[in-house]
């Protein structure tokens, strides 16, 4: 789940790793930093979580060889979109997430579906199992405008009350407050069940 | 020697054609039900739809019933018109037999056992019911199409139920937060209405027109509140 707040962005996802019923991981990282402004959060097939975000690493260093500077979100976006378009007829089981600070400033989010068909909202996105929970919480909780001390406290309880109506999600959550000044990072811990 | 009989007239051949009925029908709507310490609030949305088409925009599914209780149906609408004339009839006759009303939790239990018997052909509703206790305190009870029920202190069921539930545990049960506010009668209608407002803008089986019970010891008030129609 990614959110928009004033000159900041949150993105957060649970710890959870199982096949269907089975748990069998609980620290399983699903956000990957892309540079200090931008993030990837990939939910889905855990092989293809790993293989896509080697891959994003692979392309983003490439591209900052190249150009000397770092991949804005917006641009990364696109690559990600494409990424996954490329595997049209054999694709990626991966619904990501990015969030992230553009260069002037202004905050980006953006969601996308298995073949990379980029959604873009102006308050949150949400992706993986527990996608209508959270678009009930975030629904109701969330507001314009929100400092990046409200914006944590708004994602993450959006985040804890969606994970423990889902019983494929859960293990606790973790949040990336992104901000022109930095990132602050929260490892919380919600029902262990 | 002839292994198969000839075609002898020029008509079409008959083949035999099947006939299908589908008794059950998801008519959608959500409905809600929060208890407080002495009051009840019972709530669902008027819209009525099947599939992608709106039957209509208001078509109540919450429902007033003679022993100061409130019942909401959600599932199948007509399913749950008819369960309510049932349980309305069952109502009557304890007044005749015991000359008094059925209290909220003989109900609760006697809602149980009508679904149950119709197990092998389920009235397809999801329910909740909300009243007063004897003790005048707030009761919530819900139950499967089948009758398998629970008494909760909070409930959400129905299309948008899978949205409000975790912002009703998060708002009304304060899960993960250190301060609990005071849970009074004019919070948990606006919290009622912020959740079906929000439920509104991603469910398309939830809107129009917004319907709520507030049970108190003074009476019930049936209010109304508008929903996006889209």
């Amino acid at each position: 789940m990614a959110m928009k707040g004033k000159n900041c962005v949150a993105i957060a996802a649970d710890r959870r790793f199982g096949v269907q019923l089975m748990t069998l991981s609980t620290d399983f990282q699903k956000i990957f930093e892309i540079n200090p402004r931008t993030y990837i959060g990939l939910p889905g097939l855990a092989t293809d979580v790993q293989t896509l975000s080697e891959l994003f690493r692979f392309k983003t260093n490439l591209y900052k060889l190249r150009e000397e500077r770092d991949i804005s979100p917006k641009t990364f976006s696109h690559m990600v979109s494409s990424t996954l378009y490329e595997k049209r007829f054999g694709n990626y089981f991966c619904e990501p997430v990015i969030a992230g600070i553009e260069k002037d400033g202004s905050p980006y989010i953006c969601s996308m579906d298995l073949l990379g068909c980029i959604n873009h909202a102006k308050d949150f996105v949400v992706s993986g199992t527990a996608s209508s929970q959270m678009y009930g919480t975030a629904e109701g909780l969330w507001e314009p405008e929100l400092e990046p001390e409200e914006l944590f406290e708004t994602i993450a309880q959006a985040m804890m009350s969606a994970v423990d109506r889902d019983a494929s999600s859960g293990w606790g959550v973790i949040v990336h407050v992104i901000t022109q000044d930095g990132v602050m990072t929260k490892t919380l811990k919600a029902r262990m069940d | 020697m002839q292994m198969y009989e000839e075609q002898k007239s020029s008509c079409p051949v008959k083949v035999p054609v099947e006939c299908r009925f589908s008794p059950y029908t998801d008519n959608g709507g959500t409905t809600l039900a929060i208890a407080g310490d002495d009051f009840c609030v019972i709530a669902g949305d008027t819209r009525q739809s099947e599939g992608y088409s709106i039957n209509s925009r208001y078509a109540p599914k919450v429902y007033q019933l003679s022993n100061g209780s409130v019942l909401a149906t959600g599932g199948m609408y007509a399913d749950g018109v008819t369960l309510v004339k049932m349980i309305e009839q069952r109502l009557e006759w304890y007044r005749h037999a015991h000359d008094k009303q059925m209290s909220s939790g003989a109900l609760a239990q006697m809602l149980s056992t009508i679904l149950y018997h119709k197990r092998m052909f389920p009235y397809y509703v999801w329910n909740t019911l909300g009243g007063l206790d004897e003790d005048g305190k707030g009761a919530v009870y819900s139950y499967d199409p089948v009758g398998s029920y629970e008494k909760q202190k909070w409930n959400c069921s129905g299309s948008a139920g899978h949205l409000i539930q975790p912002f009703l545990d998060n708002q009304i049960g304060f899960t993960h937060q250190k301060e609990k506010a005071p849970l009074t009668l004019e919070r948990v209608v606006q919290v009622t209405k912020d959740a079906f407002t929000s439920a509104t803008e991603r469910d398309i089986y939830t809107g129009d027109n917004l319907e709520m019970f507030l049970v108190t010891q003074n009476g019930i008030e049936k209010t109304r509140v508008e929903l996006k129609k889209d």
